[in-house]
């Protein structure tokens, strides 16, 4: 693994650290085996499987209603989304039409899960490029929201609100006002965090031009999300197959052509103000009816092969289903945004600084628990 | 009782007293801190134990005397428990000469500033020490970019010191501060003497290795930096350490830049122990904004702190220098 070169008659070493499993900037327990000459990186080899807990082999074991909960513990930070992406299988294969009351709900709260995580994200990103402050200004907001959701469902992180034909209970009747309050709240605290950390000269200049990924790279490494789209990809799933209630709002899909850290960073802060506007539209306009439509105890897939993906904060998450008509799924596969965009690093992290690399993996937003399923 | 022995109580005593200020200013610090980045940070801070959780830090430090001194297996033992005493002996050092008032001040020699920058300089063997015999990977990188950073920055902080040393002619801290009766020197020297204000401030707060220029530590990149093996009172000798040395940057600040003890137009020069109130007073001041820096900005990397301080810091000085011989050359300084 070590290499000596020899450089005006100084012999330099490479040298070789681990990043992790314990380590501050990897968010959890991924462990990057770095190989550095002195501040430059030279290599970068992700190891997984610290947190695999089979998740995806549970689900072969378990009914369709029992798969849901499991997806709650991949991408902890859009439960919610995962838990549809399951239910619209489920859906999909039953041939079921859920009631629109229900679509709207789901795409309200999915966009809520959006901004939490990205809230999460921005504070956090800031916290890997120094500046502690930002954490705390993040989770204030992401604050709002998980009271909002503890009030619909009960619970602020593992939602669990969805079921296979619509939602577990009806929402709370404080729902609509509360998320009108957090909206009138929440435009005032975006260009606050531009304020903090985007017009920052510091931060412009330890992001911009850092970890440049090509449109053609980032499509041949399967990036996804906003990952994707800093790169000019535009690859939104919300976009190009709009699930539950998208097709009937109107956004801007958040498109940067630069492909470095800062474009990374800027996609998410404009997908803030989308998300936004996408619940402003729905928020009001809420369908009367009911919140499920009943469905079989025990839910049997019909014999075949389903695919469903949706957009969740980190990108495209799609559920692969092959069911032979019993109770449980034959094989159930996740495509999971964040093992693709992991797999990128490598590429992108070579050649930069120590803080450059911890600056990159922000962007990419990593949660661990969703790489390593 | 012999001149001799009468001489060295009374060194004794003072050590004891300085000793004394010393632990006191660092938890005061400490706790200034935390309640600054409380209140920058949407939170409360420590406000249960004692008055408004004054005692929190005392609490804090019993707890870090009581824990037990880890180590690793492969560390160079005397180079690794030798680390922690340079630091807090070179903070120390420098904490005699700053001019509380008039009469408080442990010893005031004809080259003040210059010693005051020659030992806070100490500071980085111990963490280049530390760092090399902790036997830790991220020490040794976290120790080499202290080392990196010192170098470079010491030079501003001499330099724009040595701007002031043009006006006032001495590089005596007490003689220093005489001068300024006829106005504060920031006010004396104007233009230039903002500029190496400014400068010194960039300069020392990377001095202290605090952020935005704490890639000693850098939390999100090495841990903890060249003190992830220390533990118990081996790790608070650093953590005090770093809080002392922003308080003798803010100190020597307000000795050169504000006039000391010297109340604003001497507007209490009847009262000259009230001197010792004027001088905590600017010096918390500036202290507050380090912790503002501290708690806003980001931090830079490795080549952009080199870049800052060859490319923009050290040529800025150089001409300001020539500026203020300029200055004082052809008397244009202002004073009241």
């Amino acid at each position: 693994m070590q290499e000596t070169t020899t450089i005006n008659n100084f012999k330099s070493e490479e040298y070789f650290i681990n990043m992790g499993p314990q380590h501050p900037a990897t968010h959890g327990v991924l462990r990057l085996l770095l190989t550095i000459d002195g501040e430059i990186i030279k290599k970068v080899e992700p190891d997984l499987g610290y947190i695999h807990r089979s998740i995806e082999k549970m689900c072969e074991r378990d009914s369709y209603q029992q798969i849901v909960h499991l997806t709650d513990r991949m991408d902890y930070l859009s439960s919610h989304i995962n838990n549809e992406a399951v239910c619209l299988t489920v859906e999909k294969a039953l041939e079921l039409e859920v009631p629109d009351r229900v679509k709207v709900i789901r795409t309200i709260i999915g966009e809520l899960t959006r901004i939490a995580s990205h809230c999460l994200w921005w504070g956090v990103m800031g916290m890997d490029v120094g500046a502690l402050t930002t954490y705390f200004y993040g989770f204030r907001d992401r604050e709002m929201i998980n009271d909002i959701f503890e009030e619909t469902c009960g619970a602020r992180l593992t939602m669990n609100y969805n079921v296979p034909g619509g939602l577990m209970w009806d929402i709370h009747p404080n729902f609509v006002n509360r998320v009108k309050k957090f909206i009138v709240h929440f435009k005032t605290k975006i260009p606050e965090f531009d304020r903090l950390l985007t017009e920052n000269i510091i931060f412009q200049k330890r992001t911009k031009g850092v970890g440049v990924l090509s449109k053609e790279d980032a499509i041949s490494f399967g990036a996804s999300g906003p990952v994707a789209r800093a790169s000019g990809y535009s690859c939104d799933v919300r976009k190009y197959h709009p699930y539950s209630a998208l097709d009937k709002v109107t956004f801007t899909e958040a498109l940067q052509t630069q492909g470095d850290t800062f474009a990374r960073y800027v996609v998410r802060i404009q997908e803030l103000w989308e998300s936004l506007s996408i619940v402003e539209q729905l928020i009001d306009n809420i369908p009367e009816g009911e919140h499920r439509v009943a469905t079989n105890a025990v839910i049997k897939l019909p014999k075949g092969e389903y695919y469903q993906k949706v957009e969740t904060a980190r990108g495209e998450l799609g559920v692969y289903v092959v069911s032979t008509g019993t109770k449980n799924p034959y094989r159930l596969k996740f495509r999971s945004p964040g093992f693709s965009n992991l797999s990128l690093l490598n590429h992108i992290a070579v050649g930069g600084k120590i803080g450059d690399l911890v600056a990159t993996m922000a962007t990419l937003d990593l949660v661990i628990p969703d790489i390593d399923r | 009782m012999p001149e001799t022995a009468a001489q060295i109580t009374e060194m004794i005593i003072i050590a004891i007293i300085y000793l004394g200020i010393f632990s006191v200013a660092g938890l005061f610090l400490v706790f200034m801190e935390r309640r600054v980045a409380a209140w920058f940070q949407l939170r409360i801070g420590p406000n249960r134990v004692g008055y408004q959780g004054l005692l929190q830090t005392m609490a804090d430090a019993l707890k870090l005397v009581s824990k037990e001194l880890t180590g690793t297996v492969k560390a160079d033992k005397f180079l690794y428990n030798l680390a922690p005493y340079f630091v807090i002996i070179s903070s120390l050092m420098a904490l005699g000469l700053i001019p509380f008032s008039k009469s408080f001040q442990a010893f005031d020699i004809n080259i003040g500033i210059f010693f005051l920058i020659a030992v806070s300089s100490i500071g980085v063997i111990g963490i280049l020490l530390g760092g090399w015999a902790s036997n830790n990977k991220y020490s040794l990188i976290g120790a080499m970019r202290s080392g990196v950073q010192t170098i470079s920055y010491e030079l501003s902080v001499g330099l724009s010191l040595l701007t002031m040393v043009l006006l006032t002619g001495s590089l005596q801290l007490s003689e220093m501060v005489e001068v300024q009766k006829h106005g504060w020197l920031i006010l004396q020297g104007h233009i230039p003497a903002v500029i190496a204000f400014m400068v010194f401030m960039i300069a020392g707060t990377a001095e202290t290795n605090r952020a935005p220029f704490d890639m000693v530590e850098a939390e999100s990149e090495l841990g903890a930096g060249f003190h992830t093996e220390y533990s118990g009172m081996k790790f608070a000798y650093f953590f005090l350490a770093e809080f002392i040395n922003m308080f003798i940057i803010a100190a020597i600040a307000t000795t050169v830049f504000f006039g000391a003890w010297l109340s604003p137009f001497g507007i209490t020069e009847s009262l000259p122990w009230l001197g010792i109130i004027w001088f905590l007073i600017k010096t918390f001041a500036l202290v507050f904004l380090m912790m503002w820096f501290r708690w806003t900005f980001p931090r830079l990397r490795v080549d952009q702190l080199l870049t800052l301080e060859w490319k923009y810091l050290l040529p800025i000085n150089l001409v300001n220098i020539v500026v203020m011989a300029l200055i004082v050359w052809q008397k244009l300084t202002i004073q009241f």
